[in-house]
């Protein structure tokens, strides 16, 4: 490999990954949009409609001002951690997203076979996402250790305690995917479900797609598992002493790893980027991905809109008592299914490495 | 060339890292670098294509390990100056510690078993090589007694620790959600006449 190769994919590499973040980033930013409307629909209210038409020009209206404002520290804070803090927690939210696979293509026929539309098509993809999206809880540890304040402490200390509870959970019933997928890599999970909306597998293991599902949202600190920055107790939690574009910085990276739960579901068991019938192969994979992702990222701000806020100890007990024994039990029956004679036929549809 | 040079890189933080570890003040500091140090560990296992152990060491490491660590760190107020303090007692059985690695690390390294020759030095095997279904198959059927060992001893430190942290208060009071559920409406709410 001589120079002019490496600086060629050097090039490839950075085009690749401007093409996932550049999209992400404005993503993130309608995701508040669609948010702040759909809520204003549920909660009969019209939401923002007031810059450009429809609102649309909001976010950007948003960020302009988060920018323009003045960003405060503490005068008792560790000052280079309290800088560092959001830094840290956006770095692992966009970090993750180096090996989601976003669809086929033979670009127009340039290749001959398809493929993968992902930065790295990693073969440990599934334990990838889940070691680096876990490490966002070092920004929030550091925003509230850093920030010199009893609410960002107890803030921390809450999201901490939740994360690594619902991380829990979240892992195995990814492991009930891998006993099905017989894989670890994403696209190969994918691949697996080929062949229409019966292979997909939120069919034989829909109590792990809500335990998966619910404990994202846990994880990503959303309403109603939000107590990291409950407002009616800890004014706003973890980040009550950031402002400005440091405080942008934390919802962008809690939008990001909301984005990336949606994306993981839709991969993990609503088949990714297939087509739930044949007959409707003619629209391209990557839309059906972003369609799915998009519904799941519809039904976080439903949770929103819909649920109270849980009371601590509720969180605890749904995490401990209730997700990680069903998950555990489901890979024991995933497991049982796929080693006895009469009941692997049974199982045996959906895992394609038989 | 490419694979030496970032050998040297991930090597030099993780000893960089390890050194910021024990020389910062702020313990907070000191787990920061340790984060670190993990990191570059896991480039170097990336660096054998052993991609599933470097994942794994982030994953428990630095995801669960460190979090926790980081969590008690948080808790304590550790004073700078008190923490200098009485080095000098522990300096005999730390030297003694220091020494006795060092001595091991310069035998084994000038023993002979580490030279090229006698290395696992296997070229790099190809992409469909899977590290992790390798370990899978290793683990489970050569290694399995090991594993089924190591299971129940991490079993048996796991119900030890809630065992150690189950206090019951007698002042608390609990919810008996299934109670709650099952309230009628007779239990709470009576008629009376006027």
């Amino acid at each position: 490999m001589d120079v002019l190769d490496m600086a060629l994919q050097v090039l490839i590499w950075a085009v690749e990954i401007v093409a996932v973040v550049l999209p992400l980033a404005l993503a993130v930013a309608y995701t508040t949009y669609a948010e702040r409307r759909i809520i204003g629909w549920m909660q009969v209210r019209q939401g923002c409609n007031r810059v450009g038409p429809w609102g649309l020009f909001q976010p950007l209206a948003d960020g302009l001002k988060m920018f323009m404002k003045e960003t405060i520290i503490p005068a008792r804070s560790n000052k280079f951690l309290f800088v560092a803090a959001p830094v840290m927690s956006l770095m692992p939210a966009f970090l993750a997203y180096a090996v989601v696979p976003f669809g086929e293509t033979s670009l127009f026929g340039f290749w001959d076979e398809p493929h993968v539309m992902a930065i790295a098509d990693l073969n440990v993809g599934v334990l990838y996402v889940m070691a680096i999206s876990s490490l966002g809880i070092y920004g929030i540890l550091m925003a509230g250790w850093a920030s010199n304040s009893k609410y960002a402490l107890i803030g921390a200390i809450r999201a901490v305690s939740q994360m690594i509870s619902y991380e829990i959970a979240m892992g195995f019933s990814i492991v009930c995917v891998l006993i099905l997928a017989g894989s670890l890599s994403l696209t190969d999970i994918v691949h697996a479900q080929n062949g229409g909306i019966l292979h997909w597998y939120f069919i034989p293991l829909f109590p792990m797609f809500i335990v998966y599902f619910i404990s994202g949202a846990a994880e990503t600190n959303r309403s109603p598992f939000d107590l990291p920055e409950g407002e009616a107790e800890l004014v706003a939690g973890f980040f009550v002493e950031y402002s400005g574009m440091w405080f942008a910085v934390f919802a962008l990276a809690e939008y990001a790893a909301m984005i990336l739960i949606a994306l993981m579901t839709s991969i993990l068991f609503m088949g990714g980027w297939n087509p739930p019938f044949e007959f409707l192969s003619f629209i391209p994979g990557t839309v059906w991905l972003l369609m799915k992702t998009s519904f799941f990222i519809f039904v976080f701000i439903w949770f929103r809109a819909t649920f109270p806020r849980y009371r601590y100890d509720q969180l605890m007990r749904l995490g401990w008592k209730v997700f990680l024994p069903l998950a555990m039990a489901w890979v024991a029956v995933v497991g049982i299914f796929t080693y006895t004679p009469v009941l692997s036929d049974f199982i045996g549809f959906w895992q394609p490495w038989r | 060339m490419l694979e030496t040079a970032f050998f040297y890189l991930f090597g030099g933080l993780a000893v960089f890292a390890a050194l910021g570890v024990i020389l910062s003040a702020n313990t907070m500091y000191s787990a920061m670098w340790l984060i670190l140090c993990f990191f570059n560990a896991s480039g170097l296992f990336f660096l054998l294509d052993a991609e599933f152990l470097g994942i794994v060491l982030i994953l428990v490491y630095v995801g669960a390990v460190m979090v926790l660590f980081m969590f008690v760190v948080m808790m304590l107020e550790v004073n700078k100056a008190q923490k200098r303090e009485g080095w000098l007692n522990y300096l005999p059985v730390g030297g003694m510690v220091a020494l006795i690695l060092f001595i091991e690390l310069i035998a084994a390294s000038t023993s002979g078993i580490f030279s090229t020759g006698n290395m696992a030095m296997a070229s790099h095997m190809g992409a469909e090589v899977n590290n992790t279904v390798e370990i899978g198959k290793v683990l489970y059927t050569e290694y399995l007694l090991g594993f089924e060992i190591a299971a129940i001893i991490l079993l048996v430190a796991l119900i030890g620790a809630i065992v150690l942290t189950l206090r019951e208060r007698k002042d608390a009071k609990y919810q008996n959600i299934s109670k709650q559920v099952q309230v009628r409406k007779e239990d709470r709410l009576r008629k009376v006449s006027m």
